[in-house]
């Protein structure tokens, strides 16, 4: 497995399994009662059509985040297409 | 005997629709003690039960991070009802089971009811509920709250909880590694010795929260300092610890701990999933469309624009029947009374007050009956995603854009449903910013003025003067939210962190009940607030009145005018109506409001305006069509009606004191200024009465300023 990238860096379609989410306070509670939390396999859903927010499948339901908080968790990503879950 | 069930659950896992279906028709909401959280209740018989059905906001968890997740937590803690029922929507057990887990951590015993179970099984998934059941240690029940299937498994079982003895409160207790648990063993010592906050709480859960440095509980804690502090000692211990080994903070671990805990549960068979799982549901079907980068904003705007015209062309109809219902009961009621200031108040003050504002509720009527379609059906949430970058540079919402186009985003609109409509967004600061903003659209009231100025002094050009004027709302709008967000409703942007909830087709009896609790609450406050801001200002325009002398001088006038020679009865009718006028002008100027215009001249002249436009935009203040026919009166032209105003557009464009820039700075002005007494009351009802009162002072600065620049530039240009 490569280094972790931030989930921000992601295109549509990848996978790949959260490395850590270094958001604090509100916002780091916010991320973690939704279940991003190390360990969670992720995969981006697509983009707003301004590019921001970004969509993600996990633990079978869809999430949305802006930009800047998807730049607080980064992720090991999965190689080619393969998909979790 | 009578009994509390509270429910609870995540947002969209159809804990309102089980609520609905439990307690019908009979239920209400009020709001908690000084928040805006929304309290709801229900009652329902079961047996010899009495049982008061208490929904409680939905949330993701239990911290005290939001106000519906404190309200939520305190319920359970303070109220400690006979039965707490968790609604969980099965298809996505993982993060249901997150909230679960902290309610039985503070020990509060629950009936787990699996929801949207026809789901799970169209999925082909299946949950081993009885395995589950043990190890999580509380009955779970699996529902379809839309059909009604599962429910009467739920009232037994809850039935149960409340005639048996309650067993006693046992808390779950999940390991969070070696590191924790003996930081919290200790804490746990300390305050079960030190009898800290009189018991109330589990120890083991107020040594989590000071783990997680909530907020609430700390705050709580400083009432026994010594504690309280050595509390804080063993967890700035234990974070340092942390930091350094693990890179972490106590609080991260927690979580990773309760969802691996979830995890565990999970596996040994709890759920099997079908081998070829289908990779895309409807949900992400309808998705790859709606939220397309091309098709998913034309689509929203056509959504947008439909429900617009539906709603202000469907409102129309009712809102007729209702205007008519007073007028004929105005009319009526001055036929029978004798002319005089009982009849003037009834009429002028009761009836066409309460009657103009009741006016608009066909129009909340069916706006929310379509927002709570778009809402309970997901789309809105999609609607917040792909709208959020650019409300964002505002400091706004993505889902600030409901409120904005209803309050006339398109012009037509009404500030009143608008800011109700602002209800949809859980962001406080976000929330405040738009519903302080949203009244500088051009609502429906406020576009007779502009037509009348528009037909004045710029002939032929009303589309296009209406095409600019709405734009300008929408650029003060956002501008203004952008200052408010960077002054007074400073602050960081409320993490974005949305769900887009699967696509699901309401139910109706949800979506009726739910436009009826809106409407009902807004004709409870015409009847009260709104009512006696009427008469206010039917007072302010008919007292002190004209003297006596004045009154004889007219009837004199009157008198001598009838016995003068008439060609025609027409000519001397014509004769009289033009006294009338006069008579109703210096009535007018007479009045405490006449008099406050007479006064605000000079501040006024800067901007352009005299006297006659003071009183009319006092008036406004009322609603703003009554700016049309209170010019019309000043300008002693009786009567005008707002929608046939040619006469008036004449009359001010031969005025010496009107030019083309003091319509101009007009027009700014009644964009911009104070919003309608019907609206300051529903903002004050959504958001507080400060802020109502604040949006009343900065609205009328703001439109001032504006005024008075674009008045003294065009004058020099």
């Amino acid at each position: 497995m490569q280094h972790p990238v931030t989930l921000r860096s992601m295109h549509a379609n990848q996978s790949g399994i959260i490395d850590s989410v270094s958001a604090t306070g509100e916002l780091g509670r916010r991320i973690r009662d939704m279940g991003l939390v190390p360990g969670t396999p992720v995969t981006i859903m697509g983009r707003a059509p301004l590019k921001d927010p970004v969509a993600l499948k996990l633990r079978d339901f869809t999430l949305t985040l802006r930009n800047n908080e998807a730049d607080l968790i980064m992720v090991h990503v999965k190689e080619s297409g393969e998909n979790h879950q | 005997m009578s009994a509390t069930m509270a429910l609870m659950g995540n947002p969209n896992s159809g804990k309102t629709t089980l609520f609905n279906s439990l307690t019908g028709a009979r239920q209400h909401v009020g709001n908690y003690p000084g928040i805006t959280v929304e309290k709801r209740e229900g009652h329902l018989k079961v047996g010899e039960l009495d049982i008061t059905v208490v929904d409680l906001p939905g949330t993701y968890s239990l911290t005290a991070y939001t106000q519906d997740e404190l309200v939520a937590r305190n319920f359970l803690i303070e109220n400690n009802p006979d039965a707490v029922v968790t609604v969980l929507d099965a298809t996505n057990l993982e993060r249901s089971l997150y909230l679960v887990l902290q309610i039985l951590e503070l020990g509060t015993p629950v009936i787990v009811a699996l929801n949207m179970m026809d789901e799970v099984r169209r999925k082909g998934v299946s949950i081993d509920t009885t395995r589950l059941s043990a190890l999580l240690g509380a009955p779970i029940l699996e529902m379809v709250a839309r059909t009604g299937e599962g429910r009467e498994d739920l009232l037994r079982e809850a039935r149960k909880a409340m005639l048996h003895q309650r067993p006693a409160r046992t808390e779950l207790r999940i390991s969070y590694g070696h590191d924790l648990d003996q930081t919290l063993d200790a804490m746990q010592a300390v305050i079960e010795s030190s009898n800290f906050l009189g018991g109330r709480y589990p120890s083991r859960w107020l040594g989590l929260k000071y783990l997680e440095n909530d907020p609430e509980i700390l705050a709580l804690g400083q009432s026994s300092p010594e504690v309280h502090a050595r509390l804080r000692e063993m967890t700035g211990t234990l974070a340092d610890h942390c930091r350094k080994t693990l890179n972490t903070e106590p609080e991260s671990l927690i979580a990773d701990y309760r969802y691996g805990f979830i995890s565990g549960l999970l596996k040994d068979g709890v759920i099997t999933r079908p081998t070829t799982q289908a990779r895309f549901d409807i949900t992400d079907k309808l998705d790859t469309v709606l939220t397309n980068r091309l098709a998913g904003p034309l689509l929203m705007f056509a959504i947008i624009y439909l429900m617009f015209e539906l709603t202000f062309t469907l409102g129309e109809v009712p809102m007729g029947w209702v205007e008519s219902f007073f007028g004929w009961l105005s009319e009526t009621t001055s036929a029978t009374l004798p002319e005089g200031l009982l009849s003037s108040l009834i009429v002028s003050g009761i009836i066409d007050g309460v009657g103009g504002v009741l006016g608009f509720t066909p129009l909340i009527l069916i706006m929310f009956f379509f927002l709570s379609f778009l809402e309970d059906s997901g789309y809105m949430a999609r609607m917040a995603y792909m709208l959020d970058r650019v409300f964002r540079i505002f400091g706004l919402h993505g889902c600030s854009v409901m409120p904005f186009i209803i309050s006339g985003g398109i012009p037509g609109g009404c500030a009143v449903p608008g800011v109700m409509a602002a209800r949809t967004l859980r962001s406080p600061k976000e929330k405040i910013a738009t519903v302080l903003t949203a009244p500088f659209l051009s609502c429906g009231a406020k576009v007779p003025v502009f037509l009348l100025l528009a037909a004045a002094f710029f002939p032929g050009s009303g589309a296009s003067a209406l095409f600019w004027i709405t734009l300008g709302g929408w650029v003060m709008a956002l501008l203004a939210a952008r200052v408010l967000r960077s002054t007074v409703i400073k602050g960081e942007a409320t993490p974005f962190v949305m769900e887009l909830p699967p696509y699901r087709m309401p139910t109706l009896k949800g979506m009726c009940l739910h436009t009826w609790e809106r409407v009902w609450q807004y004709i409870k406050k015409a009847g009260t607030v709104i009512l006696a801001i009427s008469i206010l200002l039917w007072a302010a325009m008919t007292f002190p009145g004209p003297s006596e002398e004045q009154t004889a001088r007219f009837a004199d006038e009157r008198a001598a005018t009838e016995a003068m020679a008439w060609d025609s009865d027409e000519a001397l009718e014509e004769a009289l109506a033009e006294i009338d006028n006069v008579e109703a002008q210096q009535a007018l100027r007479s009045s405490l409001a006449g008099m406050i215009g007479t006064a605000l001249e000079p501040v006024s002249k800067p901007a352009g305006f005299d006297w006659r436009t003071n009183i009319a935009l006092l008036g406004g203040f009322a609603a703003k069509e009554v700016i049309v026919s209170s010019l019309g009166t000043a300008y002693s032209l009786g009567e005008v009606d707002p929608e046939e105003s040619t006469g008036l557009s004449e009359k001010l464009r031969s005025d010496p004191a009107w030019n083309v820039w003091v319509a101009v700075s007009l027009i700014a002005f009644v964009l911009l200024y104070a919003p309608c007494f019907v609206t300051v009351a529903v903002i004050g009802r959504e958001i507080g009465w400060k802020w109502a009162a604040f949006s009343v002072g900065f609205n009328t600065i703001l439109a001032y300023g504006v005024s008075v620049t674009i008045y003294q530039v065009g004058m020099r240009l």
